[in-house]
C-alpha cells in the first residue's frame, strides 16, 4: 500500500467515526451503524466494516454478516444518481420488464450495476411502495410513477447528461 | 385547573378553528409516496408560489393523501364558510387557475374538480358530494379516519380531530386489564396477516412483572402491493404512536419501537417527526400526562430484508443482526427482543386501538363479519380503475371491492386473476370474487387478507408468467437460514422459468407438489411453510392454464418474446 492510499484510508476512517458516533437514536447496534455510514457515504468500504466492528464491539466477521445480508448494502462506490425499478408483481403486471429492459439500452449495460460511464447505478428494487401508480421507477428515493419504456429511458439518459 | 390535556385540546382547537374557520382559505394538497412519485411535491411549491403572486390570502399545506391515488396528484380549497372543493390530477401549470378564479374570485372551476363537501347545503353546481362518490361511501374510515384531512407533522391537528382522547381516557381512568378486556372484546385480530386475536396476544405479556418489557410495531412491509402500513405512518403517524403507548400501558412495558425499513424516507421522517412531538407534548416519556405512567419510543431501520418482517426475525434486525427468525418457543412474551418479554403487532392493529378505547368494544364488534370485526384497508393496484388505498368494512365482497370501490378493471375487457395478501399468499379466479373480504372466508378460498394488497390482472395476464414473478422474489428474499426454503424456492424458481419458455417437462408439475411439501415441512417461518401457496391456489383456479403450459401450447411471453425474463442474479450468501 502506498502512503498516499494509506493517508486517504485513514481520513475515511476518521470521517466513518464520526458518522458513527453522531447516530441519534437511543439503540445503536451494528445494523444501525452500517446504515447511517451507507446513508452518509453511499457504500460500505472495508474501512466501514473495521470501524463499526472497533466501534459496536464485535468482530469484523460478524458486522460482515450483517453488512452481506441486507441488500441495500452496497461495498463499491455508486454512480453518482442510483436509479432504482421496480420489478415486483403488481409493476410486472403493467409493464416493468419493458421498462427494465429500455433502461439497460439506455445505460448500456444488461444487469444492474453501473453504466459505463459511471454516471448511474441501476438497481432492480423488489417494490417502492407507490403500487398505485405502477410502473414505477425512483432517482436516489424519490419516486417517480407511471412510467413508460420511453419516459424511463430518458430519465436514465439525462441521468447520464445525454439530451433526452 | 386544567389537566395536561385539556390544555392540548384548548391549544388544538384554537389552531383547528384558524385553519377551517378563520379568515383565509385553507389549500390541501395530498402527499405521501404515492402523491409525490406523480408529483405533488411540485403542486405544492406551485401552490405556494401562486398564492403569493395573485397575493390571495390563503393557509397551503401538505395533508395526508385521502387515498383516491387515481386523482393524484389531489388538490382542495376550502373558502372560508365555504363548502370544499376537490380538484385530481392536478398539474403545477393548473394551480394558478385554481388560485385566481376559486380563491381569489370564490368561483370554483367546476368541471375540473370531482367533488365537494360541506358547505350551506347548496352544493356547488353540479358537482357530487364527496361522500356519494362509490368509493368513498363503501368505505367506513376507522384507521383512515384523518386521511385528507390534516396535516401528518402536526400534533394540534390530529388533537383536534380527537386523537390523543383514548390515550388520555385509558392511563387517567383505566387500569391496564380492562384495556386488554377491551380489546378482546372488540374482537380485534391482527392485521399482519396471521389474525390472531390482539387482546389475547397482549394478554401473554401483561401479566410479567419484568422491569424492561417492548412492544413493537412492524411496519417492514416489504410486500408488493401492499402500502397500507407506510401509509398509516405517513398520512397520520399519530394513531399508531397513540395505539402504540397504549399497547405499552396496557402489557405494563417501558420502551416501544416502530420498525421500517431503511430508503423509505416518507414513513421514516413521518414516524421520528410524531415521536418527536409526543416527547415534547408530554405524551411519551417520563410521567405521561402527569400520570405514574413512563414509556419511551423510537424509530429502527431495517435494512432491506423481506423476512425481517416476521416477528422473530424483527427482533433480531433491531438487535442489529441478521433477520433470520428465531426457533420458536420460547415465544416473544417470554423472551423476545434482547431476550426481555416482548410483544409485536403490526401497524394496522395498532392503528384501531385509540378509535375502540375512544368508542369502546361494541362499537368496534359492530362493524364487520361475526369472526372478523372492524375493517380491511385494501391497496389496489395492477389492471383496476382506480387503483388507490380504501378501507372497506370486513364482509364486503371480493366483486364489490373491484367493481364498485375500484371501478373495475382499468385496460381489457375483464379481471382473470388477483393476487391477494403478499407473495406468499394465493391467486384467486373469477370464481373466487364472491369470497368475503373475512380472514376466515378468504383463507378458505386459498388466499389471504394478508397485508391488503389486492394485484388485479385483466384477462391478458399469463398466469405462469405472473407465479414466476412471485415465486423469483420469494427465492430473492429468502433469508436462507433453512434450506428447504432457499433451495426450494430456487428449483421452484426454475421450474416456473422452464414453463415460461416452453420447456417444461412431463414430471415438473409432480415435482413442484414435492418440493411445496418439503418446504411447508421443512421450514422455520412463513417464508417458507406458506412459500407454495401461489402455486398451489394457481392450480386451484388455473388449471387448465397451468396444464396447456406444462404441454406447451402456450405463446411464451415476455419482453424478449422467449419466455425469459429479467431478474436480479444476487442471492443472499
Amino acid at each position: 500500500m502506498t502512503t498516499a492510499e494509506t493517508e486517504q484510508s485513514l481520513k475515511l476512517r476518521e470521517q466513518i467515526r464520526q458518522i458513527l458516533n453522531a447516530q441519534g437514536q437511543p439503540t445503536v447496534t451494528v445494523l444501525s451503524s452500517l446504515i447511517a455510514v451507507q446513508d452518509s457515504i453511499h457504500y460500505l468500504p472495508d474501512e466501514a466494516i473495521k470501524e463499526t466492528a472497533t466501534f459496536c464491539g464485535s468482530t469484523i466477521n460478524e458486522v460482515w454478516s450483517v453488512a452481506s445480508f441486507y441488500t441495500n448494502f452496497r461495498f463499491t462506490p455508486p454512480g453518482e444518481k442510483t436509479l432504482d425499478v421496480c420489478w415486483g408483481p403488481s409493476c410486472h403486471l403493467v409493464g416493468a420488464q419493458e421498462i427494465l429492459n429500455s433502461v439497460h439500452l439506455a445505460l448500456d449495460i444488461a444487469e444492474e450495476g453501473e453504466s459505463p460511464d459511471g454516471k448511474v447505478t441501476l438497481k432492480y428494487n423488489t417494490c417502492l411502495g407507490a403500487c398505485a401508480q405502477g410502473p414505477v421507477i425512483a432517482i436516489d428515493h424519490h419516486l417517480i410513477g407511471k412510467q413508460t419504456p420511453e419516459s424511463a429511458a430518458k430519465i436514465a439518459r439525462e441521468l447520464r447528461g445525454q439530451s433526452g | 385547573m386544567p389537566t395536561p390535556f385539556e390544555e392540548l385540546q384548548t391549544r388544538a382547537a384554537r389552531r383547528w378553528e384558524e385553519l377551517t374557520s378563520g379568515e383565509s382559505a385553507w389549500i390541501r394538497v395530498g402527499g405521501g409516496t404515492s402523491g409525490q412519485a406523480v408529483g405533488a411535491d411540485k403542486v405544492f411549491e406551485a401552490l405556494k408560489t401562486s398564492v403569493e403572486l395573485v397575493g390571495v390570502n390563503a393557509n397551503v399545506s401538505m395533508v395526508s393523501a385521502m387515498g383516491l391515488m387515481y386523482l393524484e396528484p389531489q388538490v382542495d380549497v376550502l373558502m372560508p364558510n365555504g363548502a370544499r372543493v376537490f380538484y385530481g390530477n392536478v398539474k403545477p401549470e393548473d394551480v394558478q387557475a385554481i388560485v385566481e378564479q376559486h380563491v381569489k374570485n370564490g368561483a370554483p372551476i367546476t368541471d375540473r374538480a370531482f367533488a365537494y363537501s360541506g358547505g350551506d347545503g347548496s352544493g356547488v353546481g353540479d358537482l357530487p358530494e364527496l361522500g356519494s362518490l362509490p368509493m368513498v361511501e363503501l368505505q367506513q374510515r376507522i384507521a383512515t379516519r384523518n386521511f385528507g384531512d390534516t396535516d401528518p407533522h402536526d400534533l394540534l391537528q390530529y388533537i383536534a380531530n380527537g386523537g390523543y382522547t383514548a390515550l388520555n381516557r385509558a392511563i387517567t381512568e383505566m387500569t391496564p386489564e380492562q384495556i386488554v378486556d377491551e380489546v378482546k372484546a372488540s374482537g380485534l385480530r391482527g392485521r399482519g396477516g396471521a389474525a390472531f386475536p390482539a387482546g389475547l396476544k397482549w394478554s401473554f405479556l401483561a401479566p410479567s412483572t419484568a422491569p424492561v418489557k417492548y412492544v413493537l410495531c412492524n411496519c417492514e412491509e416489504g410486500d408488493p402491493g401492499a402500502f397500507n402500513d407506510k401509509g398509516i405512518i405517513e398520512n397520520d403517524p399519530h394513531t399508531l404512536v397513540e395505539g402504540l403507548i397504549i399497547n405499552g400501558y396496557a402489557t405494563r412495558s417501558s420502551h416501544g419501537y416502530i420498525f421500517i425499513r431503511t430508503g423509505h424516507e416518507l414513513p421514516i421522517e413521518s414516524a421520528r417527526k410524531a415521536i418527536a412531538a409526543a416527547y415534547e407534548a408530554g405524551l411519551l416519556g417520563k410521567n405521561i400526562l402527569g400520570t405514574d405512567f413512563s414509556f419511551e419510543m423510537e424509530v429502527s431501520l431495517t435494512g432491506d430484508s423481506y423476512v425481517a418482517g416476521e416477528e422473530t426475525a424483527l427482533m433480531e434486525a433491531i438487535e442489529g443482526k441478521r433477520s433470520t427468525p428465531r426457533f420458536k418457543p420460547p415465544f416473544p412474551a417470554a423472551a423476545g427482543l434482547w431476550q426481555k418479554p416482548t410483544n409485536i403487532n403490526n401497524v394496522k392493529t395498532l392503528a384501531y386501538v385509540p378509535e375502540i378505547i375512544r368508542n369502546g368494544s361494541d362499537w368496534f364488534k359492530s362493524i364487520g363479519t361475526e369472526t372478523t370485526s372492524g375493517t380491511a384497508i385494501v391497496c389496489l393496484s395492477g389492471h383496476i380503475t382506480y387503483p388507490g388505498m380504501y378501507e372497506v368494512p370486513m364482509g364486503m365482497t371480493i366483486r364489490d371491492v373491484l367493481e364498485k370501490v375500484g371501478g373495475g378493471v382499468s385496460e381489457g375487457e375483464r379481471i382473470k386473476v388477483l393476487q391477494a395478501g403478499g407473495p406468499l399468499n394465493g391467486l384467486l379466479g373469477e370464481d373466487a370474487f364472491d369470497t368475503l373480504i373475512d380472514f376466515d372466508a378468504m383463507s378458505a378460498a386459498g388466499a389471504s387478507i394478508g397485508s391488503g394488497g389486492i394485484i388485479v390482472g385483466n384477462e391478458t395476464t399469463n398466469v405462469v408468467d405472473l407465479l414466476r414473478t412471485l415465486i423469483a422474489f420469494n427465492q430473492f428474499e429468502s433469508c436462507g437460514k433453512c434450506f428447504p426454503c432457499r433451495l426450494g424456492n430456487t428449483h421452484m424458481l426454475e421450474i416456473l422459468d422452464r414453463m415460461c419458455q416452453n420447456k417444461a417437462k412431463s414430471a415438473d408439475l409432480a415435482l413442484l407438489e414435492r418440493i411445496g411439501t418439503s418446504m411447508k415441512a421443512g421450514s422455520l417461518c412463513g417464508h417458507g411453510q406458506l412459500g407454495f401457496n401461489p402455486i398451489a391456489s394457481a392450480l386451484k383456479y388455473f388449471a387448465e392454464e397451468i396444464k396447456s403450459c406444462l404441454a406447451g401450447e402456450i405463446a411464451p411471453v415476455g419482453v424478449f418474446g422467449d419466455g425469459t425474463m429479467i431478474l436480479p442474479t444476487r442471492t443472499r450468501p
